[in-house]
């Protein structure tokens, strides 16, 4: 790897000389630059993949620290507001007097006798002002420290629902950001797994070549030939009923990257067989360096980039295919939420024309899929930041 | 030709022969098997309880006593003689419930692959000649949402949107009273009034795939050489565009039917199961989870070979509109 380094800075040493009259030639910086560094200035120049990365960054953080932003406890039950629509922010009250900071009504449970149904009507009499950092439910954040602080949200008797809440009156908004837990990070792991295997054996494949590469190729084209969301769904019907939900989880993405892995490895495999006959592996072995030490040491690393990329572009995959199968309820299984497994409550559509939020969530998957698909993009065209 | 085309078809049926293995261990993967959930369900209703001869006897009856390599030869010599085993689910050969089944799965696939070229060409050549207008970017932002939303997300939208709007339930392919009838001219009309609505789910997200890919490539092209020195002597543009440079950019697109065509077999699976089509994929559902062995075997094979088919329409297609490929390359 130092030696690639190396052969990097001598070659935009010979550029600077090379491309006289480009206005770039006088900004020194460009050439000093390391690999990565050009990366992230190409990179920086697709907004819309810059936005990704920022919407990205606030999902994650979400995930990450989920009991500070939800107002409500996700599993806690509030049977006077099932199935409640999401409470409206005003900054009027009823004689129209302004108030900041802005305050919700509690809604009141009335049943319709004609249709039977429930429906809600906001409790004008006792105003809940929204606060920042407000004291609620006591939980630990990162498991570690003692706390009640939370984003924002309203003080008892008050009670806030941003999104709504479902049939047994949970926090829908508070559902959404613990499920972001598990479908935004099997996309990591999965295509972390899918990454091991792929590298590897696509690596094996291309660097060896003969039979062994043939033997591969006809394994990958095997996989590829069972239609993948029938053999997701067989795979996810395997698993055994009595596992618990870690061990579900960690079922649902090796089920995820048994399929994913076999694009990473075409990808690999063509790559190495571009590179294996450049001047710096024929000097790692006539060195005498080991093959498996070439293969991850000096073939991998030098197109690293077009690892990323196609990494970034596989995430979106796993998390529609964790959505799909949970949806189909045979992925994640409660009490265990994923964003499929809230979108159960979505599949029957005389539900969800009565009660629209519980679409919600899927918001959340079309917007972090779009994210990735952006970050990819991006990644894409910045991959080869010399061309 | 004659001799790639026979040992193409030699490799397939060696493909074929592993699926069956490998879908027939995977499918028994979970423990248990139809009969315990079946038994448990009779004690459950009957309350009587099932004696151990009565087990004995139904597992003889359904050959479940057999160790499992028996009993796919059992399957396999089925699949031979053209009946394809017993559904216990169904107490039917399975040859009789997917027939239909498979032939409406085929027909949506066929259908949404022709929709998708339909919407890809056009939208695809528009944008690229004319990059940056109004109507490229409308494009590129409907390919990137469209590669973002799951077509089953899609479908259940769209359901949303006619039920809240108008009123009317759009799933299913049939109206009510066609479901059981026998094939007629009333029933064919039913389902094509039901057939646009999976059709152009299924081929929004291969659309949006395809008109960047083809807009990708056609920009490529026109910027060429060959391009420029036909404008200049004085080539009408029709003929400029469509002569060489789309020809050149339809490639990509002749072997994208390689994966579009096994995509949306696949995706048809969960959009069919929002949707409540009488396609395979509800089936396949259905009978993994009962553990209906030889049914879900007999249509992961069906569903198999439509896939290994698009490939090899694909392949041969791209020999033929492509004269560079010759058959050595075709073979690797």
């Amino acid at each position: 790897m130092s030696m690639f380094a190396a052969e990097e800075q001598e070659m935009s040493q010979v550029r600077t000389v090379q491309v006289p009259g480009q206005e770039d030639v006088y900004d020194e910086s460009y050439y000093l630059a390391s690999q990565w560094q050009l990366v992230w200035r190409k990179f920086r120049k697709h907004k819309l993949a810059l936005l990704g990365m920022v919407v990205l960054a606030i999902f994650y953080l979400m995930a990450i620290f989920a009991d500070f932003f939800a107002t409500n406890p996700y599993q806690q039950r509030y049977p006077e507001f099932a199935l409640s629509p999401p409470q409206k922010i005003h900054f009027f009250d009823e004689g129209g007097r302004f108030h900041f900071p802005p305050f919700v009504y509690v809604q009141k449970q009335t049943l319709d006798m004609k249709t039977l149904r429930r429906e809600y009507t906001e409790d004008t009499q006792v105003r809940y002002p929204l606060r920042l950092l407000v004291h609620g439910y006591p939980y630990k954040l990162l498991g570690l420290f003692e706390t009640d602080i939370h984003l924002v949200g309203v003080e008892a008797p008050g009670v806030y629902f941003p999104f709504g809440t479902d049939e047994f009156g949970r926090d829908i908004y508070a559902r959404t950001i613990f499920a972001s837990r598990i479908s935004l990070s099997i996309g990591f792991v999965g295509v972390i797994v899918g990454f091991v295997i792929g590298s590897l054996v696509g690596g094996v494949s291309g660097y060896f070549g003969g039979t062994v590469d043939l033997l591969i190729q006809r394994l990958i084209e095997f996989i590829i030939s069972i239609p993948t969301i029938p053999l997701w769904i067989a795979l996810a019907a395997a698993l055994p009923p009595y596992w618990t939900s870690v061990q579900v989880y960690f079922g649902i993405t090796v089920v995820l990257a048994t399929v994913g892995w076999t694009g990473l490895a075409r990808t690999v495999r063509g790559k190495i067989l571009e590179t294996r006959e450049a001047d710096f592996i024929m000097a790692a072995r006539i060195s005498n360096v080991p093959d498996f030490h070439i293969i991850v040491k000096h073939l991998l690393p030098s197109f690293a980039s077009y690892l990323i990329v196609s990494l970034t572009l596989g995430i979106p995959g796993m998390i529609l295919g964790e959505t799909a199968l949970s949806f189909l309820g045979i992925g994640i299984r409660p009490p265990a939420v994923s964003w499929g497994v809230l979108l159960q409550d979505a599949q029957n559509i005389r539900s969800v024309a009565q009660s629209p939020w519980l679409f919600i969530p899927a918001v959340f998957v079309v917007v972090a899929v779009l994210c990735f698909n952006f970050v990819g993009d991006g990644l894409r065209d910045a991959a080869d930041p010399y061309k | 030709m004659a001799h790639y085309m026979l040992q193409r078809f030699i490799y397939l049926v060696f493909l074929l022969w592993l699926v069956t293995i490998v879908t027939f261990v995977v499918i028994q993967l979970p423990p248990g098997d139809y009969l315990s959930t079946y038994i448990s369900r009779l004690e459950q209703q009957a309350g009587d309880v099932v004696t151990e001869e009565m087990i004995q006897a139904l597992k003889a009856q359904y050959g479940l006593d057999l160790p499992m390599h028996q009993r796919y030869l059992k399957w396999l010599g089925s699949v031979f003689r053209g009946d394809f085993g017993f559904s216990y689910d169904w107490k039917k050969p399975v040859r009789e419930l997917i027939g239909e089944r498979l032939a409406l799965t085929f027909t949506v696939a066929i259908l949404s692959t022709l929709v998708t070229y339909l919407i890809a060409v056009p939208i695809g050549i528009y944008s690229a000649t004319h990059q940056y207008s109004l109507g490229d970017y409308i494009a590129t932002v409907w390919g990137f949402i469209g590669l973002s939303i799951p077509s089953f997300m899609l479908a259940l939208i769209l359901l949303f949107l006619a039920f809240k709007f108008f009123g009317v339930n759009l799933s299913g392919l049939f109206s009510p009273e066609y479901i059981d009838a026998p094939w007629s001219t009333g029933k064919v009309v039913d389902l094509l009034k039901h057939l646009p609505i999976p059709v152009l789910v299924l081929s929004m997200g291969g659309a949006a795939g395809l008109i960047r890919v083809l807009r990708a490539t056609l920009l490529d092209e026109l910027q060429k050489q060959y391009v420029v020195t036909a404008r200049a002597k004085g080539v009408s543009e029709a003929k400029l565009l469509f002569k060489y440079p789309v020809r050149v950019a339809l490639n990509p697109l002749v072997s994208n039917l390689a994966w579009l065509f096994p995509a949306l077999i696949s995706g048809d699976t969960i959009v069919a199961i929002v949707l409540g089509l009488p396609t395979a994929g509800p089936m396949l559902f259905r009978s993994l989870i009962t553990q209906d062995t030889f049914l879900t075997a007999s249509i992961l094979l069906f569903m198999t070979i439509l896939t290994v088919i698009g490939t090899t329409v694909s392949d041969i297609l791209l020999v033929i509109v492509d004269p560079r490929i010759r058959m050595e390359k075709g073979r690797e």
